[in-house]
Protein backbone atom coordinates (compact mmCIF):
# COMPACT_ATOMS: atom_id res chain seq x y z
CA UNK A 1 0.00 0.00 0.00
CA UNK A 2 0.97 3.42 -0.79
CA UNK A 3 0.06 6.61 -2.34
CA UNK A 4 0.99 8.21 -5.31
CA UNK A 5 1.29 11.32 -6.52
CA UNK A 6 1.87 13.01 -9.94
CA UNK A 7 3.79 15.97 -9.47
CA UNK A 8 3.51 18.36 -12.45
CA UNK A 9 6.60 20.58 -13.86
CA UNK A 10 6.75 23.22 -16.49
CA UNK A 11 10.19 23.51 -18.27
CA UNK A 12 11.72 21.46 -15.45
CA UNK A 13 10.91 23.11 -12.94
CA UNK A 14 8.18 22.21 -10.57
CA UNK A 15 4.79 23.72 -10.05
CA UNK A 16 3.65 25.31 -7.10
CA UNK A 17 0.27 22.87 -7.67
CA UNK A 18 2.57 19.69 -7.67
CA UNK A 19 3.98 20.58 -4.46
CA UNK A 20 0.64 20.92 -2.84
CA UNK A 21 -0.40 17.82 -3.85
CA UNK A 22 3.14 16.60 -2.70
CA UNK A 23 1.87 17.99 1.04
CA UNK A 24 -1.89 16.53 0.94
CA UNK A 25 -0.54 13.05 -0.03
CA UNK A 26 2.43 13.58 2.78
CA UNK A 27 -0.62 13.79 5.48
CA UNK A 28 -2.08 11.30 3.52
CA UNK A 29 0.65 8.98 3.70
CA UNK A 30 1.08 10.20 7.56
CA UNK A 31 -2.36 9.40 8.71
CA UNK A 32 -2.63 5.92 7.37
CA UNK A 33 1.24 5.29 7.41
CA UNK A 34 2.76 4.27 4.22
CA UNK A 35 4.94 6.02 2.11
CA UNK A 36 4.80 8.90 -0.29
CA UNK A 37 5.85 8.20 -3.91
CA UNK A 38 5.77 11.34 -6.48
CA UNK A 39 5.77 10.79 -10.03
CA UNK A 40 7.02 13.49 -12.17
CA UNK A 41 8.24 14.28 -15.87
CA UNK A 42 10.97 15.77 -17.24
CA UNK A 43 12.33 17.61 -13.87
CA UNK A 44 15.76 19.45 -13.48
CA UNK A 45 15.78 19.30 -9.99
CA UNK A 46 13.59 17.25 -8.45
CA UNK A 47 15.03 17.65 -4.65
CA UNK A 48 12.69 20.71 -3.51
CA UNK A 49 10.29 17.12 -3.01
CA UNK A 50 12.35 16.24 -0.12
CA UNK A 51 10.89 19.16 1.92
CA UNK A 52 7.48 18.13 1.01
CA UNK A 53 8.10 14.31 2.21
CA UNK A 54 8.45 12.46 -0.76
CA UNK A 55 9.67 9.32 0.70
CA UNK A 56 10.53 8.27 -2.99
CA UNK A 57 10.56 9.86 -6.86
CA UNK A 58 10.24 8.49 -10.21
CA UNK A 59 11.65 11.33 -12.52
CA UNK A 60 10.48 10.35 -15.85
CA UNK A 61 12.34 11.16 -18.79
CA UNK A 62 10.33 11.56 -21.96
CA UNK A 63 13.16 11.08 -24.05
CA UNK A 64 12.59 14.84 -26.01
CA UNK A 65 8.84 14.36 -26.34
CA UNK A 66 8.87 17.68 -24.77
CA UNK A 67 5.15 18.10 -24.85
CA UNK A 68 2.00 17.04 -22.14
CA UNK A 69 1.15 13.48 -23.64
CA UNK A 70 -1.92 12.21 -22.06
CA UNK A 71 -1.98 8.59 -23.09
CA UNK A 72 1.97 8.43 -22.67
CA UNK A 73 2.03 9.55 -19.22
CA UNK A 74 -1.26 7.49 -18.04
CA UNK A 75 0.64 4.50 -19.02
CA UNK A 76 3.36 5.57 -17.27
CA UNK A 77 2.08 6.61 -13.86
CA UNK A 78 -0.63 3.09 -13.92
CA UNK A 79 2.84 0.54 -14.03
CA UNK A 80 4.16 2.48 -11.15
CA UNK A 81 0.28 2.75 -9.13
CA UNK A 82 0.97 -1.13 -10.05
CA UNK A 83 3.99 -1.92 -8.89
CA UNK A 84 4.07 0.24 -5.84
CA UNK A 85 0.39 -1.11 -5.23
CA UNK A 86 -1.00 2.54 -5.00
CA UNK A 87 -4.53 2.74 -3.35
CA UNK A 88 -5.01 6.69 -3.25
CA UNK A 89 -3.63 8.46 -6.09
CA UNK A 90 -3.36 12.72 -6.21
CA UNK A 91 -3.52 14.72 -8.71
CA UNK A 92 -3.65 18.45 -9.28
CA UNK A 93 -6.06 20.92 -10.74
CA UNK A 94 -3.94 22.35 -13.27
CA UNK A 95 -5.42 21.91 -16.85
CA UNK A 96 -3.21 19.01 -17.57
CA UNK A 97 -3.69 17.42 -13.95
CA UNK A 98 -7.18 17.21 -14.58
CA UNK A 99 -7.09 16.32 -18.15
CA UNK A 100 -4.96 12.93 -16.86
CA UNK A 101 -7.40 12.24 -13.70
CA UNK A 102 -10.15 10.37 -15.19
CA UNK A 103 -7.99 8.41 -18.43
CA UNK A 104 -5.54 7.17 -15.56
CA UNK A 105 -8.70 6.21 -13.34
CA UNK A 106 -9.86 4.33 -15.84
CA UNK A 107 -6.59 2.91 -16.76
CA UNK A 108 -6.56 1.61 -13.17
CA UNK A 109 -9.99 0.69 -12.30
CA UNK A 110 -10.09 3.34 -9.93
CA UNK A 111 -12.76 6.01 -8.68
CA UNK A 112 -12.20 9.39 -9.40
CA UNK A 113 -12.97 12.13 -7.47
CA UNK A 114 -12.80 15.74 -8.45
CA UNK A 115 -12.57 19.46 -7.00
CA UNK A 116 -11.95 17.57 -3.69
CA UNK A 117 -11.10 20.47 -0.68
CA UNK A 118 -10.14 18.39 2.32
CA UNK A 119 -8.29 15.98 3.48
CA UNK A 120 -10.29 12.29 3.17
CA UNK A 121 -12.80 12.54 6.52
CA UNK A 122 -12.71 8.41 6.27
CA UNK A 123 -9.87 6.03 4.72
CA UNK A 124 -12.29 3.18 4.94
CA UNK A 125 -14.00 3.48 2.77
CA UNK A 126 -12.15 6.78 1.46
CA UNK A 127 -14.29 9.60 2.04
CA UNK A 128 -13.79 13.47 0.88
CA UNK A 129 -15.65 16.65 0.43
CA UNK A 130 -15.32 17.93 -3.01
CA UNK A 131 -17.12 21.15 -4.25
CA UNK A 132 -20.03 20.84 -6.62
CA UNK A 133 -22.64 23.30 -8.74
CA UNK A 134 -19.71 25.47 -9.82
CA UNK A 135 -19.02 26.25 -5.93
CA UNK A 136 -22.36 26.39 -4.96
CA UNK A 137 -22.61 23.49 -2.60
CA UNK A 138 -20.07 20.47 -1.07
CA UNK A 139 -20.99 17.28 -1.36
CA UNK A 140 -19.49 14.17 0.54
CA UNK A 141 -18.09 11.31 -1.89
CA UNK A 142 -17.32 7.80 -1.00
CA UNK A 143 -15.14 5.73 -3.12
CA UNK A 144 -16.34 2.45 -3.69
CA UNK A 145 -13.27 1.03 -5.51
CA UNK A 146 -10.28 -0.19 -3.48
CA UNK A 147 -8.17 2.34 -5.60
CA UNK A 148 -9.27 5.77 -5.75
CA UNK A 149 -7.59 8.76 -8.17
CA UNK A 150 -8.32 12.14 -6.47
CA UNK A 151 -8.23 15.71 -8.13
CA UNK A 152 -6.99 17.90 -5.50
CA UNK A 153 -8.55 22.04 -5.89
CA UNK A 154 -5.55 24.52 -6.26
CA UNK A 155 -5.07 26.49 -2.52
CA UNK A 156 -7.56 23.76 -0.90
CA UNK A 157 -4.28 22.29 0.97
CA UNK A 158 -1.62 24.66 0.94
CA UNK A 159 1.49 24.13 1.24
CA UNK A 160 3.15 22.25 4.07
CA UNK A 161 6.91 21.23 4.39
CA UNK A 162 8.61 17.77 6.32
CA UNK A 163 12.19 17.44 5.26
CA UNK A 164 12.53 13.39 4.20
CA UNK A 165 15.55 11.90 2.49
CA UNK A 166 13.63 11.12 -1.02
CA UNK A 167 14.84 8.00 -2.55
CA UNK A 168 15.59 8.61 -6.61
CA UNK A 169 14.09 5.63 -8.60
CA UNK A 170 13.87 4.29 -12.51
CA UNK A 171 11.08 4.38 -14.77
CA UNK A 172 10.54 3.56 -18.15
CA UNK A 173 8.19 6.37 -20.39
CA UNK A 174 5.66 3.55 -21.72
CA UNK A 175 4.13 4.03 -25.02
CA UNK A 176 0.45 4.24 -25.81
CA UNK A 177 -1.12 3.47 -29.56
CA UNK A 178 -3.02 7.09 -29.43
CA UNK A 179 -3.55 9.04 -32.49
CA UNK A 180 -3.44 12.29 -30.39
CA UNK A 181 -0.39 14.31 -31.16
CA UNK A 182 0.54 17.71 -30.11
CA UNK A 183 2.39 19.68 -32.71
CA UNK A 184 2.77 22.81 -31.07
CA UNK A 185 2.49 24.79 -27.75
CA UNK A 186 0.84 28.60 -28.34
CA UNK A 187 2.07 30.01 -24.74
CA UNK A 188 1.99 33.46 -22.67
CA UNK A 189 5.33 32.97 -21.12
CA UNK A 190 6.05 35.83 -19.61
CA UNK A 191 2.38 35.98 -17.58
CA UNK A 192 1.18 35.33 -14.69
CA UNK A 193 -1.30 32.15 -15.36
CA UNK A 194 -5.20 32.26 -13.57
CA UNK A 195 -4.12 28.91 -12.26
CA UNK A 196 -0.71 29.16 -10.53
CA UNK A 197 -1.30 32.78 -9.08
CA UNK A 198 -1.29 33.56 -5.93
CA UNK A 199 -3.16 37.05 -6.81
CA UNK A 200 -5.92 37.45 -9.21
CA UNK A 201 -7.11 40.98 -10.63
CA UNK A 202 -10.31 41.10 -12.79
CA UNK A 203 -12.29 43.66 -14.52
CA UNK A 204 -15.51 44.08 -15.81
CA UNK A 205 -17.73 46.37 -18.17
CA UNK A 206 -17.73 49.18 -15.42
CA UNK A 207 -13.95 49.86 -17.39
CA UNK A 208 -15.86 50.90 -19.79
CA UNK A 209 -13.44 49.22 -22.80
CA UNK A 210 -10.51 47.57 -23.44
CA UNK A 211 -8.23 51.12 -23.72
CA UNK A 212 -8.60 51.05 -19.95
CA UNK A 213 -7.25 47.57 -19.44
CA UNK A 214 -3.76 49.09 -18.10
CA UNK A 215 -5.40 49.99 -14.85
CA UNK A 216 -6.04 45.81 -14.55
CA UNK A 217 -2.64 45.32 -16.15
CA UNK A 218 -1.11 47.73 -14.17
CA UNK A 219 -2.33 47.02 -10.90
CA UNK A 220 -1.23 43.28 -11.63
CA UNK A 221 1.52 43.79 -12.71
CA UNK A 222 2.67 45.41 -8.98
CA UNK A 223 1.09 42.83 -7.23
CA UNK A 224 2.60 40.12 -9.16
CA UNK A 225 -0.97 38.89 -9.90
CA UNK A 226 -2.71 37.38 -13.03
CA UNK A 227 -5.39 39.23 -15.03
CA UNK A 228 -8.58 38.07 -15.15
CA UNK A 229 -12.43 39.42 -16.65
CA UNK A 230 -16.10 38.79 -16.41
CA UNK A 231 -17.82 36.71 -19.24
CA UNK A 232 -19.22 40.11 -21.41
CA UNK A 233 -15.78 41.47 -21.19
CA UNK A 234 -14.39 38.33 -22.84
CA UNK A 235 -17.59 37.82 -25.50
CA UNK A 236 -17.04 41.66 -26.94
CA UNK A 237 -13.68 40.65 -27.54
CA UNK A 238 -11.87 43.52 -25.22
CA UNK A 239 -10.03 40.46 -23.83
CA UNK A 240 -8.88 37.01 -24.61
CA UNK A 241 -11.69 34.04 -24.09
CA UNK A 242 -8.58 32.46 -21.77
CA UNK A 243 -9.09 35.54 -18.84
CA UNK A 244 -12.81 34.61 -18.43
CA UNK A 245 -13.70 33.52 -15.10
CA UNK A 246 -16.95 32.16 -13.73
CA UNK A 247 -18.91 29.08 -13.96
CA UNK A 248 -19.02 28.91 -17.51
CA UNK A 249 -15.28 30.32 -17.38
CA UNK A 250 -11.98 29.29 -15.30
CA UNK A 251 -12.19 28.84 -11.84
CA UNK A 252 -10.38 31.18 -9.74
CA UNK A 253 -8.52 29.58 -6.29
CA UNK A 254 -6.26 32.57 -5.36
CA UNK A 255 -5.42 33.83 -1.75
CA UNK A 256 -6.69 37.25 -2.92
CA UNK A 257 -9.36 38.11 -5.91
CA UNK A 258 -9.99 41.75 -6.10
CA UNK A 259 -12.65 42.76 -9.14
CA UNK A 260 -12.75 45.87 -10.58
CA UNK A 261 -15.90 47.37 -12.12
CA UNK A 262 -17.60 43.24 -12.05
CA UNK A 263 -21.01 43.59 -10.60
CA UNK A 264 -20.97 40.07 -9.20
CA UNK A 265 -23.27 38.30 -11.29
CA UNK A 266 -24.69 35.21 -9.62
CA UNK A 267 -22.47 33.29 -12.61
CA UNK A 268 -19.01 35.20 -11.87
CA UNK A 269 -19.35 34.63 -7.90
CA UNK A 270 -20.08 30.87 -8.20
CA UNK A 271 -16.67 30.52 -10.31
CA UNK A 272 -14.66 32.62 -7.84
CA UNK A 273 -16.04 31.81 -4.77
CA UNK A 274 -13.24 29.71 -3.29
CA UNK A 275 -10.80 32.36 -3.38
CA UNK A 276 -10.09 32.62 0.47
CA UNK A 277 -10.10 36.91 0.34
CA UNK A 278 -12.03 39.31 -2.16
CA UNK A 279 -12.01 42.91 -2.51
CA UNK A 280 -14.45 45.19 -4.77
CA UNK A 281 -14.10 48.08 -6.11
CA UNK A 282 -17.18 49.48 -7.57
CA UNK A 283 -19.72 53.36 -7.76
CA UNK A 284 -22.81 51.15 -7.24
CA UNK A 285 -22.87 50.29 -3.68
CA UNK A 286 -25.87 48.27 -4.70
CA UNK A 287 -23.83 45.96 -6.82
CA UNK A 288 -24.18 42.54 -5.59
CA UNK A 289 -20.74 41.69 -5.25
CA UNK A 290 -20.21 43.55 -2.15
CA UNK A 291 -22.49 41.03 -0.40
CA UNK A 292 -19.66 38.30 -1.11
CA UNK A 293 -16.99 40.45 -0.89
CA UNK A 294 -14.68 40.37 2.17
CA UNK A 295 -13.21 44.15 2.03
CA UNK A 296 -14.47 46.39 -0.43
CA UNK A 297 -14.71 50.38 -1.82
CA UNK A 298 -17.56 52.01 -3.31
CA UNK A 299 -16.44 54.41 -6.12
CA UNK A 300 -15.14 55.02 -9.45
CA UNK A 301 -12.44 52.76 -10.69
CA UNK A 302 -11.10 55.15 -12.67
CA UNK A 303 -9.81 57.09 -9.17
CA UNK A 304 -9.23 54.25 -7.21
CA UNK A 305 -7.14 51.70 -9.10
CA UNK A 306 -4.78 54.68 -9.57
CA UNK A 307 -4.13 55.72 -6.01
CA UNK A 308 -3.84 52.27 -5.34
CA UNK A 309 -1.26 51.47 -7.97
CA UNK A 310 0.88 54.31 -6.61
CA UNK A 311 0.68 53.63 -2.87
CA UNK A 312 1.47 50.09 -4.07
CA UNK A 313 4.56 50.93 -6.27
CA UNK A 314 5.41 53.14 -3.38
CA UNK A 315 5.79 50.09 -0.87
CA UNK A 316 6.77 47.23 -3.18
CA UNK A 317 10.31 49.63 -3.79
CA UNK B 1 -20.36 11.21 -40.66
CA UNK B 2 -21.76 10.10 -37.24
CA UNK B 3 -21.70 12.59 -34.42
CA UNK B 4 -22.79 12.16 -30.62
CA UNK B 5 -23.22 14.86 -28.63
CA UNK B 6 -23.72 13.51 -25.14
CA UNK B 7 -25.61 16.37 -23.27
CA UNK B 8 -26.15 16.94 -19.38
CA UNK B 9 -29.55 18.57 -17.53
CA UNK B 10 -28.35 20.96 -14.80
CA UNK B 11 -30.28 23.79 -13.21
CA UNK B 12 -29.97 27.32 -14.41
CA UNK B 13 -26.97 28.79 -13.98
CA UNK B 14 -28.91 31.80 -11.93
CA UNK B 15 -30.64 28.81 -9.38
CA UNK B 16 -30.46 28.98 -5.84
CA UNK B 17 -29.56 25.48 -4.85
CA UNK B 18 -31.15 23.45 -1.93
CA UNK B 19 -31.35 20.50 -0.87
CA UNK B 20 -33.80 18.16 0.58
CA UNK B 21 -34.09 14.23 2.33
CA UNK B 22 -31.90 15.32 5.05
CA UNK B 23 -29.32 16.86 2.94
CA UNK B 24 -29.15 13.48 0.57
CA UNK B 25 -30.22 14.58 -2.62
CA UNK B 26 -30.82 17.92 -4.68
CA UNK B 27 -33.96 19.85 -4.42
CA UNK B 28 -35.25 20.12 -7.88
CA UNK B 29 -38.45 22.08 -7.02
CA UNK B 30 -38.95 25.16 -8.91
CA UNK B 31 -35.54 24.47 -10.85
CA UNK B 32 -35.55 25.64 -14.39
CA UNK B 33 -33.24 22.94 -16.43
CA UNK B 34 -31.13 23.87 -19.15
CA UNK B 35 -28.64 22.25 -21.68
CA UNK B 36 -25.55 22.36 -19.89
CA UNK B 37 -23.42 25.21 -21.67
CA UNK B 38 -20.37 23.56 -22.00
CA UNK B 39 -22.58 20.57 -23.88
CA UNK B 40 -24.05 23.45 -26.02
CA UNK B 41 -21.54 24.88 -27.45
CA UNK B 42 -20.30 21.07 -28.73
CA UNK B 43 -23.98 20.67 -29.98
CA UNK B 44 -23.12 24.08 -31.98
CA UNK B 45 -19.79 22.46 -33.53
CA UNK B 46 -21.81 19.59 -33.92
CA UNK B 47 -24.79 21.62 -36.08
CA UNK B 48 -22.08 22.94 -38.41
CA UNK B 49 -21.00 19.44 -39.35
CA UNK B 50 -24.00 18.74 -40.18
CA UNK B 51 -24.58 22.17 -41.98
CA UNK B 52 -21.67 21.65 -44.09
CA UNK B 53 -20.63 17.93 -44.22
CA UNK B 54 -23.93 16.63 -43.94
CA UNK B 55 -23.49 15.22 -40.77
CA UNK B 56 -26.08 12.96 -38.43
CA UNK B 57 -26.28 14.66 -35.35
CA UNK B 58 -27.44 12.67 -32.42
CA UNK B 59 -28.00 13.71 -29.25
CA UNK B 60 -27.96 11.18 -25.48
CA UNK B 61 -28.71 11.99 -21.95
CA UNK B 62 -28.42 9.58 -19.01
CA UNK B 63 -31.14 10.52 -17.25
CA UNK B 64 -35.10 9.80 -16.66
CA UNK B 65 -38.17 11.23 -18.18
CA UNK B 66 -38.02 14.90 -16.60
CA UNK B 67 -34.42 15.33 -18.94
CA UNK B 68 -36.67 15.17 -22.51
CA UNK B 69 -37.39 19.14 -22.68
CA UNK B 70 -34.02 18.97 -22.78
CA UNK B 71 -33.47 16.62 -25.65
CA UNK B 72 -36.53 18.17 -27.54
CA UNK B 73 -35.26 21.77 -26.74
CA UNK B 74 -31.43 20.18 -28.83
CA UNK B 75 -33.92 18.66 -31.57
CA UNK B 76 -35.37 22.51 -32.04
CA UNK B 77 -31.80 23.56 -32.08
CA UNK B 78 -31.37 21.25 -34.97
CA UNK B 79 -30.09 17.61 -33.44
CA UNK B 80 -31.34 15.11 -35.92
CA UNK B 81 -32.47 12.59 -33.34
CA UNK B 82 -32.20 11.85 -29.20
CA UNK B 83 -31.81 9.17 -27.17
CA UNK B 84 -32.59 8.77 -23.33
CA UNK B 85 -30.37 6.21 -21.58
CA UNK B 86 -33.60 5.44 -18.83
CA UNK B 87 -31.60 5.44 -15.85
CA UNK B 88 -30.59 8.32 -12.77
CA UNK B 89 -27.06 9.13 -13.27
CA UNK B 90 -25.39 8.45 -9.86
CA UNK B 91 -21.97 9.00 -10.88
CA UNK B 92 -19.26 10.09 -13.88
CA UNK B 93 -18.50 6.60 -13.64
CA UNK B 94 -21.69 5.05 -13.96
CA UNK B 95 -22.97 7.98 -16.88
CA UNK B 96 -19.81 6.97 -18.66
CA UNK B 97 -20.03 3.33 -18.96
CA UNK B 98 -23.61 4.02 -19.90
CA UNK B 99 -22.50 5.82 -22.89
CA UNK B 100 -19.69 3.69 -23.68
CA UNK B 101 -22.57 0.98 -24.14
CA UNK B 102 -24.12 2.82 -26.93
CA UNK B 103 -21.33 3.80 -28.24
CA UNK B 104 -19.82 0.08 -28.72
CA UNK B 105 -23.54 -0.42 -30.77
CA UNK B 106 -23.36 2.55 -33.15
CA UNK B 107 -20.64 4.15 -35.01
CA UNK B 108 -19.88 7.37 -34.34
CA UNK B 109 -16.84 9.14 -35.67
CA UNK B 110 -17.27 11.94 -33.45
CA UNK B 111 -18.42 12.41 -29.80
CA UNK B 112 -18.36 15.15 -28.01
CA UNK B 113 -19.05 15.93 -24.27
CA UNK B 114 -18.72 19.10 -22.81
CA UNK B 115 -15.36 19.87 -20.16
CA UNK B 116 -17.27 20.04 -17.24
CA UNK B 117 -20.92 20.04 -16.22
CA UNK B 118 -21.89 22.95 -13.84
CA UNK B 119 -23.83 20.71 -11.28
CA UNK B 120 -21.52 17.48 -10.78
CA UNK B 121 -18.76 19.50 -11.96
CA UNK B 122 -16.90 16.03 -11.96
CA UNK B 123 -14.47 16.95 -15.69
CA UNK B 124 -14.40 13.38 -16.32
CA UNK B 125 -17.03 11.64 -18.00
CA UNK B 126 -15.51 12.34 -21.57
CA UNK B 127 -12.07 11.36 -20.75
CA UNK B 128 -13.62 7.76 -19.23
CA UNK B 129 -15.82 7.31 -22.23
CA UNK B 130 -13.09 7.60 -24.39
CA UNK B 131 -10.67 5.12 -22.10
CA UNK B 132 -13.46 2.77 -22.40
CA UNK B 133 -13.89 3.59 -26.01
CA UNK B 134 -9.95 3.17 -26.34
CA UNK B 135 -9.80 6.01 -28.28
CA UNK B 136 -8.04 9.70 -28.04
CA UNK B 137 -9.96 12.23 -26.02
CA UNK B 138 -9.33 16.06 -25.98
CA UNK B 139 -10.36 18.22 -22.92
CA UNK B 140 -11.13 21.81 -23.00
CA UNK B 141 -11.19 21.92 -26.68
CA UNK B 142 -11.11 24.95 -28.33
CA UNK B 143 -10.74 24.26 -31.65
CA UNK B 144 -11.95 21.64 -33.95
CA UNK B 145 -11.64 21.33 -37.97
CA UNK B 146 -11.18 18.40 -40.09
CA UNK B 147 -9.53 17.38 -43.49
CA UNK B 148 -10.43 13.69 -44.36
CA UNK B 149 -10.25 11.83 -40.65
CA UNK B 150 -7.62 13.80 -38.99
CA UNK B 151 -8.62 16.53 -37.23
CA UNK B 152 -6.70 19.50 -36.36
CA UNK B 153 -7.24 20.38 -32.84
CA UNK B 154 -6.99 22.97 -29.93
CA UNK B 155 -6.82 23.13 -26.20
CA UNK B 156 -6.70 25.27 -23.92
CA UNK B 157 -3.40 25.35 -20.84
CA UNK B 158 -2.75 26.72 -18.07
CA UNK B 159 -1.60 30.11 -20.09
CA UNK B 160 -1.90 29.68 -23.58
CA UNK B 161 -2.62 26.87 -25.87
CA UNK B 162 -1.68 23.72 -27.39
CA UNK B 163 -2.07 22.58 -30.87
CA UNK B 164 -2.87 18.98 -31.78
CA UNK B 165 -3.74 16.67 -34.71
CA UNK B 166 -5.80 12.98 -33.95
CA UNK B 167 -6.94 10.81 -36.22
CA UNK B 168 -11.11 10.15 -36.13
CA UNK B 169 -12.86 8.60 -34.38
CA UNK B 170 -11.84 10.76 -31.13
CA UNK B 171 -13.80 12.33 -28.22
CA UNK B 172 -13.90 16.06 -27.26
CA UNK B 173 -14.37 17.97 -24.41
CA UNK B 174 -15.83 21.30 -25.31
CA UNK B 175 -16.18 24.74 -23.94
CA UNK B 176 -16.34 28.40 -25.19
CA UNK B 177 -14.02 29.12 -27.95
CA UNK B 178 -14.83 25.69 -29.52
CA UNK B 179 -17.80 27.98 -30.90
CA UNK B 180 -18.95 31.59 -29.50
CA UNK B 181 -21.09 32.77 -28.01
CA UNK B 182 -22.66 34.60 -30.35
CA UNK B 183 -22.93 31.67 -32.69
CA UNK B 184 -25.08 29.43 -30.03
CA UNK B 185 -28.37 28.45 -32.07
CA UNK B 186 -31.94 30.05 -30.71
CA UNK B 187 -34.37 27.57 -31.88
CA UNK B 188 -37.18 29.20 -34.14
CA UNK B 189 -40.77 28.23 -34.43
CA UNK B 190 -39.78 26.05 -37.44
CA UNK B 191 -37.15 24.05 -35.13
CA UNK B 192 -39.39 23.96 -32.51
CA UNK B 193 -42.64 22.10 -34.96
CA UNK B 194 -39.76 19.81 -36.34
CA UNK B 195 -38.60 18.82 -33.17
CA UNK B 196 -42.17 17.16 -32.38
CA UNK B 197 -41.75 14.68 -34.91
CA UNK B 198 -38.29 13.63 -34.54
CA UNK B 199 -37.26 10.47 -33.03
CA UNK B 200 -36.19 10.21 -29.23
CA UNK B 201 -35.64 6.84 -28.24
CA UNK B 202 -35.65 5.60 -25.00
CA UNK B 203 -32.67 3.02 -23.99
CA UNK B 204 -31.96 0.66 -21.29
CA UNK B 205 -29.57 0.85 -19.14
CA UNK B 206 -26.95 -1.64 -18.93
CA UNK B 207 -25.98 -3.20 -15.42
CA UNK B 208 -22.94 -0.81 -14.05
CA UNK B 209 -22.29 0.28 -10.72
CA UNK B 210 -21.28 3.73 -10.00
CA UNK B 211 -17.57 4.08 -8.55
CA UNK B 212 -18.61 6.43 -5.60
CA UNK B 213 -21.56 7.59 -3.69
CA UNK B 214 -22.83 10.80 -2.38
CA UNK B 215 -23.09 10.76 0.90
CA UNK B 216 -24.67 14.09 1.62
CA UNK B 217 -24.48 17.73 0.41
CA UNK B 218 -23.77 20.47 2.49
CA UNK B 219 -23.68 24.45 1.35
CA UNK B 220 -21.16 27.13 1.83
CA UNK B 221 -20.94 28.46 5.09
CA UNK B 222 -22.63 31.96 5.17
CA UNK B 223 -19.80 34.82 5.23
CA UNK B 224 -19.83 38.25 7.56
CA UNK B 225 -20.62 41.08 6.01
CA UNK B 226 -18.06 42.95 3.62
CA UNK B 227 -15.72 45.37 5.01
CA UNK B 228 -15.68 48.98 3.10
CA UNK B 229 -13.48 51.59 3.23
CA UNK B 230 -13.51 55.18 2.20
CA UNK B 231 -12.44 55.90 -1.76
CA UNK B 232 -9.96 58.45 -0.53
CA UNK B 233 -8.54 55.98 1.69
CA UNK B 234 -6.90 53.07 0.11
CA UNK B 235 -3.54 53.38 2.62
CA UNK B 236 -6.69 51.59 4.75
CA UNK B 237 -7.39 48.93 2.41
CA UNK B 238 -3.84 47.92 1.96
CA UNK B 239 -3.03 47.69 5.24
CA UNK B 240 -6.26 45.66 6.05
CA UNK B 241 -4.94 43.38 3.77
CA UNK B 242 -1.48 43.33 4.73
CA UNK B 243 -1.86 43.15 8.25
CA UNK B 244 -5.62 41.83 8.96
CA UNK B 245 -6.19 39.67 5.81
CA UNK B 246 -2.25 38.69 5.28
CA UNK B 247 -2.46 38.47 1.92
CA UNK B 248 -0.27 41.04 0.56
C1 LIG C 1 -25.50 30.83 -18.89
C2 LIG C 1 -24.73 32.00 -18.37
C3 LIG C 1 -23.44 31.79 -17.92
C4 LIG C 1 -22.68 32.87 -17.46
N1 LIG C 1 -21.40 32.63 -17.02
C5 LIG C 1 -20.66 33.67 -16.59
C6 LIG C 1 -19.32 33.48 -16.15
O1 LIG C 1 -18.79 32.36 -16.15
N2 LIG C 1 -18.62 34.56 -15.73
C7 LIG C 1 -19.14 35.82 -15.72
O2 LIG C 1 -18.44 36.76 -15.33
N3 LIG C 1 -20.41 36.02 -16.12
C8 LIG C 1 -21.16 35.00 -16.56
N4 LIG C 1 -22.42 35.24 -17.01
C9 LIG C 1 -22.87 36.65 -17.16
C10 LIG C 1 -23.38 37.26 -15.89
O3 LIG C 1 -24.75 36.95 -15.73
C11 LIG C 1 -23.22 38.80 -15.94
O4 LIG C 1 -23.90 39.28 -17.06
C12 LIG C 1 -21.76 39.26 -16.00
O5 LIG C 1 -20.97 38.62 -15.02
C13 LIG C 1 -21.69 40.75 -15.81
O6 LIG C 1 -20.41 41.20 -16.12
P1 LIG C 1 -19.86 42.56 -15.50
O7 LIG C 1 -19.94 42.51 -14.04
O8 LIG C 1 -18.54 42.82 -16.12
O9 LIG C 1 -20.83 43.66 -16.14
P2 LIG C 1 -22.04 44.46 -15.50
O10 LIG C 1 -23.03 43.57 -14.87
O11 LIG C 1 -22.49 45.39 -16.55
O12 LIG C 1 -21.39 45.26 -14.30
C14 LIG C 1 -20.52 46.32 -14.44
C15 LIG C 1 -20.29 46.87 -13.05
O13 LIG C 1 -19.34 47.91 -13.12
C16 LIG C 1 -19.73 48.95 -12.23
N5 LIG C 1 -19.14 50.19 -12.71
C17 LIG C 1 -19.53 50.95 -13.76
N6 LIG C 1 -18.72 52.02 -13.87
C18 LIG C 1 -17.81 51.94 -12.88
C19 LIG C 1 -16.72 52.73 -12.48
N7 LIG C 1 -16.39 53.86 -13.14
N8 LIG C 1 -15.99 52.34 -11.41
C20 LIG C 1 -16.31 51.21 -10.73
N9 LIG C 1 -17.33 50.41 -11.07
C21 LIG C 1 -18.06 50.75 -12.14
C22 LIG C 1 -21.24 48.94 -12.26
O14 LIG C 1 -21.76 49.49 -11.08
C23 LIG C 1 -21.55 47.46 -12.40
O15 LIG C 1 -21.73 46.86 -11.12
C24 LIG C 1 -23.22 34.17 -17.45
C25 LIG C 1 -24.53 34.37 -17.88
C26 LIG C 1 -25.28 33.30 -18.33
C27 LIG C 1 -26.69 33.55 -18.77
N1 LIG D 1 -26.22 12.33 -17.46
C1 LIG D 1 -25.48 12.58 -18.54
N2 LIG D 1 -25.91 12.20 -19.77
C2 LIG D 1 -25.18 12.44 -20.89
N3 LIG D 1 -24.00 13.09 -20.87
C3 LIG D 1 -23.52 13.49 -19.67
C4 LIG D 1 -24.23 13.27 -18.45
N4 LIG D 1 -23.50 13.78 -17.45
C5 LIG D 1 -22.39 14.32 -18.00
N5 LIG D 1 -22.40 14.14 -19.34
C6 LIG D 1 -21.40 14.61 -20.33
O1 LIG D 1 -20.13 14.64 -19.73
C7 LIG D 1 -19.63 15.98 -19.68
C8 LIG D 1 -18.79 16.17 -18.44
O2 LIG D 1 -19.59 15.96 -17.29
P1 LIG D 1 -18.95 15.83 -15.83
O3 LIG D 1 -17.95 14.75 -15.90
O4 LIG D 1 -20.11 15.52 -14.94
O5 LIG D 1 -18.35 17.15 -15.52
C9 LIG D 1 -20.86 16.85 -19.77
O6 LIG D 1 -20.53 18.12 -20.27
C10 LIG D 1 -21.73 16.04 -20.74
O7 LIG D 1 -21.31 16.21 -22.07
Amino acid sequence: MSVVVYVESQNGIIKKAGLEVASYGRAIANAIQTNLIAVTFNTDDASVLNTHGVDKVYNIDTEGDIFFNVNRYSVSLAAIIENETANIIVVSATANGRYLGPILAAGIKAAYVSNVVALPSSYDPITVKRSCFTNKAFNECVSNQSRTVISLSSNAFGLKEQTTDAEHAEADYLNSNSTLKVTATDSITDKVTIADADIVVSGGRGLKGPENWHLIEDLASVLGAATACSKPVSDMGWRPHSEHVGQTGKPVATNLYIAIGVSGAIQHLAGISSSKVKVVINNDPEAPFFKAADYGIVGDAFEVVPKLIEKLKAIKQ
Amino acid sequence: MNVLVCISNVPDTTSKINFKDENKSFDSSGVQFIINPNDEFGLTRAIWLQQKAGATVTVVTVGDASCEPILRKCLAIGADQAIRIDAPPTDGFFVANQLAALCKKENYDLIIAGRESIDYNGAMVGGMLASFLALPYLANCVQFEMEGSTATLQREIDGGKEILSASLPLVLGAQKGLVEESDLIIPNMRGIMQARQKPLTVEMAVEVEAATTIQHFEKPQKKGPVRLVDAADVDTLIELLQNEAKVL
